[in-house]
């Protein structure tokens, strides 16, 4: 329970903070000011913490381990999905989701091990964030949160729910449950090696690099892959 | 971080779609596209050197296989916005040659990541006499989700050309022209230009 009371209220004092830093700007950043300095207080933590464990990780973990931790991760989310599928009326894509957590869970050692996938079962993507903007609630302001990353008011509502309601949450060890927390965020922050290297050679400004990709990226998902054609601002 | 794993992604797309030094003057886009990009993953598997990640290799490969299938004016002049008429030709040269620059340093450095996918092609829809289409393909790695990859493409008088890469939903242009309108509003054109060729020095020196 305090985890949850913890993230919450992280999330609530970021917000907060940013809004007295308001400033007249872009209408989807009106926090740019403070949301740099997040950017700016990330950028160590992120290089000489979060980013070097990632690489550890990556480097000498045992392929199985890493493997076992993503599947672990993705069968929650694969859960998270069904329910947002159900949702949105995608009754097809939600039953592919439950279909794969049923199997998963069941014959893959709780999640560990993707059967489903070996079985051609297709992953979906949904989340609550896509689920708010397919019922039609704007993105709201965009935030960055170190050692978290790009979000809105709206897709960062739908990660705490996530967080929140997670079965990890259900796990009676809290060290166990810390460790699962831990190794998730580390495999988190592995999948995107790759990408903060490339993000640095070839942008002039990372921070507006960043924002556009990740607002492009999530009105992509929202419309299934098919966004209405983008107007040309300022 | 679901941004983040796109953006690699960017790089397949700028490699797969380029151009054999012969021009196709009548060659279909998506047929383009699918040489283009089966030529440089042939080059790739075949070529030691490349694999090893020699710079100057991966450079020559880029130059004569890839960019000539893009048209460059385009994609500064949609990178630019409306600020592309505010400059002046000479500015108008520059920025292409430093935006190309940029461009190339970014995505040599990845050539050699991606061997080991598969690359399937998708029907094309457009109308026979259509002068603007997207190719969409979709990029296969080992344990991991797909990822879409569509080619904005235009017919000019050299065949159809590239001037957009959308990497799961993520436009190159729309990404720039964020940064570009940025600099040029702290800036104007010369500071944008400034910018991209302090990041251009930048690069070589590493």
């Amino acid at each position: 329970m305090t985890t949850r009371a913890h993230t919450v209220v992280a999330l609530g004092i970021a917000v907060l903070l940013s809004a007295c830093a308001s400033t007249p700007g872009r209408p989807y950043d009106p926090f740019e000011a403070s949301n740099r300095v997040m950017y700016a207080i990330n950028d160590p933590l992120d290089r000489y913490f979060a980013k070097p464990i990632a690489q550890a990780w990556v480097d000498y973990m045992p392929d199985v381990v890493q493997m076992a931790v993503r599947n672990y991760v993705n069968n929650i989310d694969d859960l998270f999905s069904g329910v947002n599928g159900l949702l949105q009326g995608k009754l097809d894509k939600a039953g592919n989701d439950f279909g794969r957590v049923l199997i998963n869970s069941g014959f893959g050692l709780a999640g560990l091990i993707d059967i489903a996938s070996d079985a051609g079962i297709p992953r979906g993507n949904e989340d609550f964030g896509q689920t708010f903007g397919y019922w039609g609630i704007p993105q709201g302001p965009y935030l960055f949160i170190p050692l978290w990353g790009p979000t809105t008011v709206r897709d960062g509502t739908g990660s705490i729910m996530r967080l929140v309601w997670s079965p990890t949450t259900e796990i009676p060890d809290v060290a166990v449950r810390n460790v699962i927390y831990g190794l998730g965020a580390i495999d988190l922050r592995a999948g995107a090696l790759e990408a903060t290297s490339l993000i640095e050679q070839a942008s002039l400004d990372p921070y507006t690099f960043v924002r556009r990709s990740y607002l492009q990226r999530r009105e992509y998902q929202v419309y299934d892959g098919k966004p209405p054609p983008e107007k040309d601002e300022d | 971080m679901h941004y983040a794993y796109w953006l690699p992604r960017a790089i397949v797309g700028l490699l797969c779609a380029a151009a054999a030094a012969v021009a196709f003057a009548q060659e279909a886009p998506d047929a383009m596209v699918k040489r283009v990009s089966q030529d440089v993953m042939a080059t790739i598997r075949s070529d030691p050197r490349l694999q090893a990640g020699d710079p100057q290799r991966i450079r020559e490969v880029i130059e004569t296989k890839l960019l000539p299938n893009f048209d460059f004016e385009r994609i500064t002049a949609l990178a630019m916005g409306r600020n592309w008429r505010q400059a002046t030709p000479a500015q108008q040269k520059e920025l292409i040659e430093q935006f190309r620059a940029l461009l190339v340093r970014t995505y040599s450095g990845a050539l050699t990541q991606y061997k080991d996918q598969t690359i399937s092609f998708k029907a094309l829809r457009a109308e026979a006499a259509a002068t603007e289409v997207t190719v969409r393909t979709e990029v296969v790695r080992q344990g991991q989700s797909p990822v879409p990859i569509d080619y904005g493409m235009i017919k000019t008088a050299g065949g159809w050309k590239v001037y957009d890469v959308i990497v799961g939903g993520i436009s190159l242009v729309t990404n720039y022209r964020d940064e570009f309108n940025e600099q040029i509003r702290s800036g104007g054109v010369d500071g944008l230009i400034k910018a991209l060729q302090e990041k251009n020095k930048g690069a070589v020196a590493k």
